[in-house]
């Protein structure tokens, strides 16, 4: 979306550094996202379209309160809505509103391969530049979370930008100003750490919640987005978030070793056959039946 | 052999200086076809493949553009490979001379040519690249599609996306080695052989040295030559 005034740490495709190298903030922004008091409103979805200027599409009916089945190269914020049988029995809607994660350590990113398509800022946030995203999809495979979306129109890579336009104007993200139960926070990583804590605390010890906890997956490096889950231990009940997302091992070797690998083999290859044609030079004909001997070369 | 008929209609005059067709016009034309289309894949793969070579996308165009005629592009190579396939399968298979040839490959390598068993109209080597490139298109193709239409594939199927990104790289990187060698042998080693693929015509002294038994093959009944 916006550079804005924020310095980049990380930029994909990059050959090079990246400006905020050395730079250390002292805070990380965070979204928190408390599944025991979101009552399914959508006001966030609303106020997500509202504010990055999409209008609602045709989608489809699923027997279910969810909006669609998927976030959408123009829909970045969708609450998840999944029937959940507890052990005694009994049914629960568990909704869980899903977006970009924003990864400390981000897939999307060591996936790109355009120079400047996705940049993380030292406050965190990852974002998707899109005058440089060339529409490959990598990132896609690279997301532990589903989350980069495809504009067959633009050919651009599209998701939740944490609202950099605002945050980097020092207001909070539309989808948290838009809550009206309070279950959205946003602030600094620490700050939303220490408030998720206490609350799954209050939850287990208050509410006899007692696998309440925190999702802060530590695979890729915390998130800038963390859950108040009633079950910890089951995330894949909400919607399929995953247990311990990591980049996938393939991008990692693909995007590392694989690099080295391969370009040590090209020029390998280039160099071999230079030494060869220094060592014994182009061939030439040779011709005995002919009467030129020597001959047939042109 | 389709070339048989042209090859004795074009015959020079038999003399030892004389030429004989090599590939004719439309082996020509697909063997271009797919030397253009591969090249195209080769620099914007390789600008896709690292951010040190990123740059090798302006010169085609910039980033979006070589995203959106890579697939199309590899496309059509693969068309040109399988049209290939169709007018050349018949001298590809591997026969005994190439067997023996390949037990003498040293002698190939050390430009020791008059020591190497005879071969037909290709050598071994030609075989080998033209079926790492026919296998490895298939592989580039498959796995191109499932790169290009990666959001078709279900988040239940992710390791469809993996197994695609890997085939792609391994295939694109085998075939790269080949194309070295191949760009080595055609132009700088034997550059009679560009020649070829150009005008389409070899001289008999150079027919006669690397591949004498697909010589004596095109050549059986024409005047004065054995």
């Amino acid at each position: 979306m916006s550079q804005a005034t924020l310095a980049i740490k990380r930029i994909s495709g990059h050959a090079g550094t990246a400006p905020g190298d050395d730079v250390e903030r002292d805070y990380q922004v965070c979204k928190l996202v408390d599944t025991t008091t979101c009552i399914g409103c959508k006001a966030c979805e609303v106020a997500c379209l509202e504010w990055n200027g999409y209008t609602f599409t045709d989608t489809v009916f699923d027997n279910s309160y969810q909006t669609m089945p998927e976030t959408s190269w123009n829909y970045w914020n969708l609450i998840k809505f999944n029937e959940h049988e507890r052990e005694d029995g009994s049914i629960t809607l568990l909704m869980r509103k899903d977006q970009c994660m924003h990864c400390a350590d981000p897939g999307c990113l060591a996936a790109c391969p355009a120079d400047g398509a996705i940049v993380q800022y030292t406050n965190g946030i990852v974002d998707f530049q899109q005058q440089n995203c060339i529409g490959c999809g990598y990132c896609v495979s690279g997301c532990p979370f589903d989350i980069p979306k495809f504009n067959p129109k633009t050919k651009k890579m599209f998701k939740c930008t944490l609202c950099v336009d605002r945050v980097s104007e020092g207001l909070e993200p539309a989808c948290i100003k838009s809550c009206p139960t309070g279950c959205l926070h946003f602030g600094s990583k620490d700050d939303m750490v220490d408030l998720a804590e206490t609350r799954a605390k209050q939850l287990r010890e208050n509410y006899g919640i007692e696998k309440a906890g925190v999702y802060d997956p530590a695979g890729v490096g915390g998130t800038g987005v963390i859950y108040v889950l009633h079950d910890v231990s089951n995330p894949e009940a909400y919607g399929g978030l995953p247990k311990d997302p990591h980049i996938p091992w393939v991008v990692r070797f693909w995007k590392g070793p694989a690099k080295w690998i391969g370009n040590l083999a090209m020029l390998g290859g280039i160099l071999g056959v230079t030494l060869h044609y220094l060592r014994y030079g182009p061939k030439e004909v040779h011709d005995e039946d002919g009467k030129n001997g020597n001959g047939g070369k042109l | 052999m389709s070339t048989s008929h042209a090859i004795s209609s074009n015959r020079a005059t038999g003399e030892s200086g004389g030429e004989i067709v090599r590939y004719t016009l439309s082996e020509r034309l697909q063997h271009w076809l797919g030397a253009l289309t591969y090249i195209y894949c080769l620099i914007t793969g390789l600008a896709f493949w690292s951010p040190y070579m990123y740059w090798l996308a302006a010169i085609v165009g910039g980033g979006p553009t070589a995203r959106f005629w890579h697939p199309w592009f590899g496309l059509a190579f693969a068309v040109s490979v399988g049209w290939m396939y169709k007018i050349w399968r018949g001298d590809l298979t591997t026969t005994d001379a190439d067997r023996r040839w390949w037990k003498a490959i040293d002698h190939y390598v050390e430009n020791d040519d008059e020591k190497l068993p005879p071969v037909g109209r290709f050598n071994f080597g030609q075989k080998l690249f033209f079926w790492l490139m026919f296998f490895g298109v298939i592989l580039l193709l498959i796995s191109g599609l499932g790169l290009w239409f990666v959001e078709s594939i279900p988040w239940s199927l992710r390791w469809l996306r993996y197994l695609a990104v890997t085939v792609h790289v391994v295939a694109a990187m085998a075939t790269i080695g080949a194309f070295i060698i191949h760009i080595y042998m055609s132009v700088f080693m034997e550059p009679e052989s560009f020649h070829a693929m150009v005008h389409g015509r070899v001289s008999d002294a150079w027919a006669r040295t690397y591949h004498r038994l697909w010589y004596e093959q095109v050549t059986k009944g024409t005047s004065g030559q054995k």
